[in-house]
Order: C-alpha cells, then structure tokens, then sequence
C-alpha cells in the first residue's frame, strides 16, 4: 500500500502533495487499478495532518476519474496512469536515452536539457 | 431548524462576565460538524471560558451557544487520580459515563502501550494525556473539546497524541476543538481556526478561507495599503511588509499568501498593539 510523505516546508498544498504522490504511483505501477488507497484514518495515524485534507484530495482524485469511493470499503484505484510498456522500454525510450547521451556529451547541462525538452513539448505536444 | 444541519456549534453574542470584569464577549461563530478547529489566543483571551460554556460547566452571561452534538471535554489539568491504576481510572470513567464504550476505552489505552496495572503517577507526561483521552472519547463523544492537550509534552509525545486523535476523529467523524499555544501543532491538522483576544472573536472561519482572504504584502517604504485592510505591518528603512485582509495585490507590492502561523502571528500581535 502506498505510504504519504508530507513534507510542511514545500510550500505545496498537504493535499496536492498527497494527489500527486497517488499520480507518481500510477505513472510507475506502484498503484494498480483495484488496488485499496489507505483510510484517512490510516494516513492520519501516520502522518497527523487532517482527516479531512486526506477526503479533500480523495475527492480530487475521484473527480479525476482515477479512484473511486466506495461506501463502507474504501477508496480504490480505478484507473491506471503507467505509461504502456513498449513507451518505456521499446525504442522511443531508447532514442530519448540516446539524446540524452548525446546532449550529456555536447556539453549541455541537466538544466539545459530540461529546458530543450521542455521547450520541444510546449511546440509540439 | 433546517439551517442547523451539519453545524456542530453555533454562539450567538456569547458572553461572560466576571466579577473582575468580561472574560469573553460577544463572541459569535460556527462549527461544522467533523471539523479539527484550533481555538488560538493569549492568555486571559477567553479561550478556556468559551470551552467551559460549551461543555455547559458554567451559563452565559448574555448570548447563547448551541451545541447540537455530545460533548466531552478535557481540561487542561488532565483530572486523573494519582493513585489509581489505569484499570481503576477506567472504571471511574464507566460509572460516571452512562453510554460509557468500555472496549473502544481499553482499546484506545491498548494502542497506547500503557499497562492497566500501572498506576496513574507512575506514568510519564504523554502516557497520562493518552488515558486522559480515552476516557474522553471511551463515552463516544460527538464533539470534544481539549484545552491544551499538548502542553507539558514533549515533541515525540505530542506527535502520538495528535496522531491517535487524528486518527479517531478521522475513524468516527468527531468535531474537535482543541487550544494550543504551539501554533506550528496546529499548521497541517487543524481546518478551521477561532482566535479569540481580550475576550472577543479577531478571526474565525475555515483555514482555506482565511489564507485565501489574506495576502502578506512587501514593498518599498512609503507605498501604501488602505489603513482598512491592513492587519499588522513592519517598516524598515527600505522595505514595508504588511498582512493585509485582501485577496488581490495592490500595486507595486509583491504579494504572497500567509502560512496558518504567520496570519494568526499577524492577528496576535495586532490585537496586543491595541491592548497597549
């Protein structure tokens, strides 16, 4: 089950950082659709933030279509984010590893690279 | 009353005076149900005053408080009994609590690591504010209140116990209101916020709504912000820095939204400017 880590210094809301974690888990396969999200009361047991803080981003995920509630159960995954596996493995993940390379041995910085690629996604996406 | 629904609390120009003199004043707000609520102020603002008219310890002097859930309370001195064993506490908790949940009790002191042997003055700081707890809530209040739980504990303890109240409110939908000096306590647990001062209310409502509604403000010395809105401000030579109750950034100010500590700081130190 995935755990929270709520970091108070981040200046991001307690419930986008909780809304994105659950995200970040779906894009990797850590969350799987049927899996159980832990009860607010679980999280807040862990975490001692507010009960309804843990409701607030549920909510937003289930607006999101990613999880939903279900009565007297809990909070399912009911949708998945990871990426199809030949994105991450197959060539396309392969030619952006080689860029990569290419960019590293060009003399561009990880910033710069960034930049490029964000520059490239904002173009064309 | 249809507009009662879901409210937990409500006080209509509550008061109660003394024979030194007003200890709270037209204080009016209220509470939805399944609410954390911080209720912040100096000391002598009224806030253990506000407390013992809603558990109805004492009457108003003016005004009225509704209660429309079962309350219970913790005071700040944690009444327990020295010399009795957890066990025996426990059972003082039953005979005194008609609707007295006596597994859900023992449960809660289970979760604690406490031992029903052990005798009360032999537990430490955070053990005996446990207890104290549980049997607070071992009568399934709907409402509790707790004036300083956390006082006296230190940080490791106050982390358990914030997170085993948490978590029961969070399991059972319980409105909490809970005072506390340690604002950074309250920063990511509480969701509304009652400060009280010299005995009346500066600020109440939801967190979300209050961050929203205030901008901390910084800018060159000699800019300024309507006097109306401005709720605390520091000059330097060069630089002003204002809290302002505004939602928009005036101009030539650079404007960010306040954290839960520095609007309550802002509200604490203004309301001691006056007083002054």
């Amino acid at each position: 089950m995935i755990d929270f880590r709520i970091d108070r210094r981040s200046g991001v809301a307690t419930y986008q950082q909780i809304v994105d974690q659950v995200e970040h888990a779906l894009r990797l396969g850590l969350l799987r659709p049927g899996d159980r999200l832990p009860t607010a009361k679980e999280v807040v047991a862990a975490t001692a933030i507010n009960p309804n803080t843990v409701l607030k981003a549920y909510r937003e995920l289930e607006r999101n279509g990613l999880v939903e509630a279900k009565r007297g159960l809990g909070t399912f995954v009911s949708r998945s984010l990871a990426m199809p596996r030949d994105a991450v493995e197959g060539p396309l993940g392969d030619e952006i590893a080689d860029w990569v390379r290419r960019a590293e041995q060009a003399g561009l910085g990880r910033e710069d690279v960034a930049a490029l690629m964000k520059a490239a996604l904002d173009e064309n996406f | 009353m249809s507009t009662e629904a879901g409210i937990a609390l409500a006080a209509t120009g509550l008061g109660k005076r003394y024979r030194r003199g007003w200890a709270l004043r037209d204080c009016t707000f209220e509470l939805p149900m399944g609410s954390i609520c911080a209720l912040v102020g100096p000391n002598g603002a009224g806030k253990s005053t506000l407390m013992r008219l809603v558990t109805g310890l004492i009457t108003p002097t003016e005004g009225d408080v509704r209660v429309n859930q079962k309350v219970a309370f913790l005071a700040q001195d944690k009444p327990l009994y020295r010399r009795f064993t957890v066990a025996e506490m426990l059972r003082a908790g039953a005979s005194m609590n008609p609707d007295w949940d006596d597994t859900y009790a023992k449960q809660l002191v289970e979760e604690a690591g406490v031992p029903l042997g052990a005798r009360i003055g032999t537990l430490s700081g955070g053990q005996r504010t446990r207890v104290a707890l549980a049997i607070a809530l071992g009568r399934r209040p709907e409402l509790i209140m707790l004036d300083e739980p956390l006082a006296d504990l230190d940080p490791l303890a106050r982390d358990e116990v914030m997170r085993a109240l948490l978590a029961e409110a969070a399991g059972t939908g319980t409105t909490v209101v809970l005072s506390s000096h340690v604002l950074t306590d309250l920063e990511e647990t509480c969701d509304h916020l009652l400060l009280l001062a010299d005995g009346g209310v500066r600020l109440a409502g939801p967190v979300e709504d209050l961050l929203a509604q205030h901008r901390i403000l910084t800018g060159p010395a000699g800019l300024t912000v309507p006097a109306e809105s401005v709720v605390d401000s520091r000059t330097t030579a060069r630089q002003a820095t204002v809290l302002a109750r505004t939602a928009s950034a005036e101009a030539g100010w650079e404007a960010a939204q306040p954290t839960l500590e520095e609007l309550t700081l802002a509200y604490l130190r203004a309301s001691k400017g006056e007083a002054a």
